[in-house]
């Protein structure tokens, strides 16, 4: 798929809408951190990743692997634009027997490529799943997504050391650089800066970009697929809570589902007020 | 038991070509170098790093291959609790973490080396399979069968070379135990290198006209509840043998599927304490998981209860 800018940043809007509708809905759930990765997430699906909906155990499909597992409902509402999960599934986040768990599980939705919600893990895995495409001279591409309070996990260190170790150039790294976490900013919780030098000096080659630009996501995600020899790491500055005013660099909205109030103020600002989703 | 499985890893090497190994940095050790030297484009070592480790197996897994990642028990079950669990069990990934230096095998190297804790923790993760052989005929079977068998399996292996028990046409069976010996006042059921010692345990009371049964059961997750049940209605004592502290482990996996009826379990192991350095044979003795303090312990037991 290869949508034009106008069409990413209309489904983006719809997944904004979509991921605040389940999760408002659910009572439950992380808006900040979704919003932020949103831009993104469009982005890889419709526009950059090769994939068949249809058959989403091709061999030779790109992977994109949710790290930062709590901003699945951004992930959801993506797969609910592709047809994978259905209108009245949206009001099942986070409910007993629903695909749409409170982190994904893949054995319920397999798209979603891994289980994630232990934070640290997904690079780990990303290493193995694009090691193996190297091991077996697949073409496809490897893409996760890390938070950036999420870097204070040992793991993704560990991980970082391999992937260079094994000259993983298809593997893409993208961290969603919010600069918040639960407990504050990043920087007064457990400091990552200087976060572009760490990547340098673990051999990754290094993009940094405004995460909420779709221009620059295309390239940046362009750039990185092209680069040869290593794996790159995106860092998209975002904003946590995007797209919402009240929502914006909130930290309370890390893991704080709307209410209904605040609900009838997103629908205003979304412009999207009148039918639900869609 | 390590030799075994690194002639295994090399059988299944020459005949599967999805088969993959990882280490971290033991492959001496671990015995998965013969692997390495032979198929160095599907062997990784990843450096002092387990969670990594098991991270790395998942993602290879998830693509369709068959992954054994080795590396000592203590670091499989504790260091990587967490990605074994989230990154292995719960989306069932076709990883086979074969661990060594079980237990008390670890020897010298001490309390820091030796997993008393790690059956406990591997069976309590849904989709985990768990098996401890008993020597290297069952654990060249387990070998063969688990890589046959898709999803997580847990092995625990030994280091020193433990004695033969098994004749080689022995074929493992998943959630099976088998019987050694039969014996008309009690059994004993024993996992991994218990085994061995169980049976020395056997021969040393029936000197003194006591006659106990033998049973290997190195399938601890699945167990075998209907040979289990089996052995409660025909002794009155079933005594457990495992080189593993006796809260969580193999004699609680049999007490929780022990039949309310009148027979009593014995439960022989670490009594929820950290090791200690020495020998293997030297730490028996100091554990009393030796032959004689074994027979001594049942003795106690079993007058106290005629008391």
């Amino acid at each position: 798929m290869k949508y034009s800018l106008e069409r990413l940043k209309e489904i983006a809007q719809r997944v904004r809408y979509n991921t605040l509708y389940m999760i408002t809905r659910a009572v439950s759930g992380h808006p900040g951190g979704s919003l932020s990765a949103t831009d993104i997430l469009v982005t890889l699906y419709f526009h950059t990743m090769k994939y068949d909906i249809n058959n989403p155990s091709l061999e030779d499909r790109d992977r994109f692997i949710l790290s930062k597992g709590h901003a699945c409902p951004a992930l959801y509402a993506i797969f609910y634009e592709l047809g994978i999960i259905r209108k009245e599934e949206l009001d099942t986040l986070r409910k007993p027997g629903s695909r749409l768990q409170g982190h994904p599980d893949i054995k319920r939705l397999p798209c979603a490529e891994f289980s994630s919600g232990s934070l640290g893990q997904g690079l780990s895995f990303a290493v193995g799943v694009a090691l193996a495409g190297k091991m077996d001279k697949k073409d496809y591409y490897t893409f996760v997504m890390i938070g950036d309070g999420e870097s204070q996990e040992g793991q993704v260190w560990e991980a970082a050391m391999s992937a260079r170790k094994f000259k993983l150039d298809n593997l893409i790294g993208i961290t969603d650089r919010n600069g918040l976490q639960i407990d504050g900013s990043t920087e007064d919780v457990m400091p990552i800066e200087p976060l572009a030098d760490k990547w340098r000096a673990f051999g990754w080659n290094v993009i940094e970009i405004d995460g909420h630009n779709f221009s620059q996501i295309i390239d940046a995600l362009e750039m990185a697929k092209k680069f040869s020899g290593s794996p790159t790491m995106i860092i998209a500055h975002t904003v946590k809570g995007r797209g919402i005013s009240f929502m914006e660099n909130m930290v309370d909205f890390h893991g704080k589902a709307p209410t209904s109030k605040e609900w009838e103020k997103i629908k205003l600002e979304l412009e999207l007020g009148g039918e639900l989703i869609d | 038991m390590r030799d075994v499985y690194g002639e295994v890893l090399l059988e299944l090497g020459k005949n599967r070509s999805d088969i993959v190994v990882l280490d971290a940095d033991i492959s001496k050790s671990t015995k998965t170098i013969n692997f390495a030297k032979n198929f160095p484009e599907r062997f990784f070592d990843v450096g002092i790093a387990e969670a990594n480790l098991m991270g790395i197996a998942a993602g290879i897994a998830s693509t369709g291959k068959t992954v054994f990642a080795s590396t000592f028990t203590v670091f499989a079950s504790g260091r990587a609790y967490d990605q074994v669990r989230q990154s292995i069990a719960y989306p069932e990934r076709n990883v086979k973490i074969v661990a060594t230096h079980s237990g008390l095998t670890a020897g010298e190297d001490g309390a820091m080396h030796q997993s008393f804790e790690d059956i406990a923790l591997m069976r309590a993760i849904p989709n985990m399979r768990v098996i401890s052989p008993c020597d290297g005929i069952e654990t060249r079977s387990v070998i063969r069968k688990i890589a046959s068998i898709p999803g997580p399996f847990y092995v625990r292996l030994a280091r020193p070379p433990i004695p033969i028990i098994l004749n080689s046409s022995y074929q493992f069976e998943l959630g099976k135990g088998i019987i050694l010996k039969e014996g008309t006042d009690g059994v004993i059921v024993a996992c991994g290198i218990m085994t061995h010692i169980a049976l020395e345990v056997s021969t040393l009371f029936s000197s003194e006209g006591i006659d106990l049964g033998v049973v290997n059961m190195s399938s601890i997750k699945p167990i075998d509840v209907e040979l289990i049940k089996a052995l409660a209605y025909k002794y009155k004592y079933i005594i457990s043998c495992e080189d593993h502290n006796v809260i969580g482990g193999f004699g609680s996996a049999i007490a929780e599927v022990l039949p309310s009826i009148n027979t009593k379990l014995i439960r022989i192991g670490i009594e929820d304490t950290f090791g200690d350095s020495g020998k293997f044979e030297e730490l028996l003795r100091f554990y009393k998981l030796d032959p004689s303090s074994i027979v001594y312990k049942i003795k106690e037991v079993v007058v106290s209860d005629r008391v």
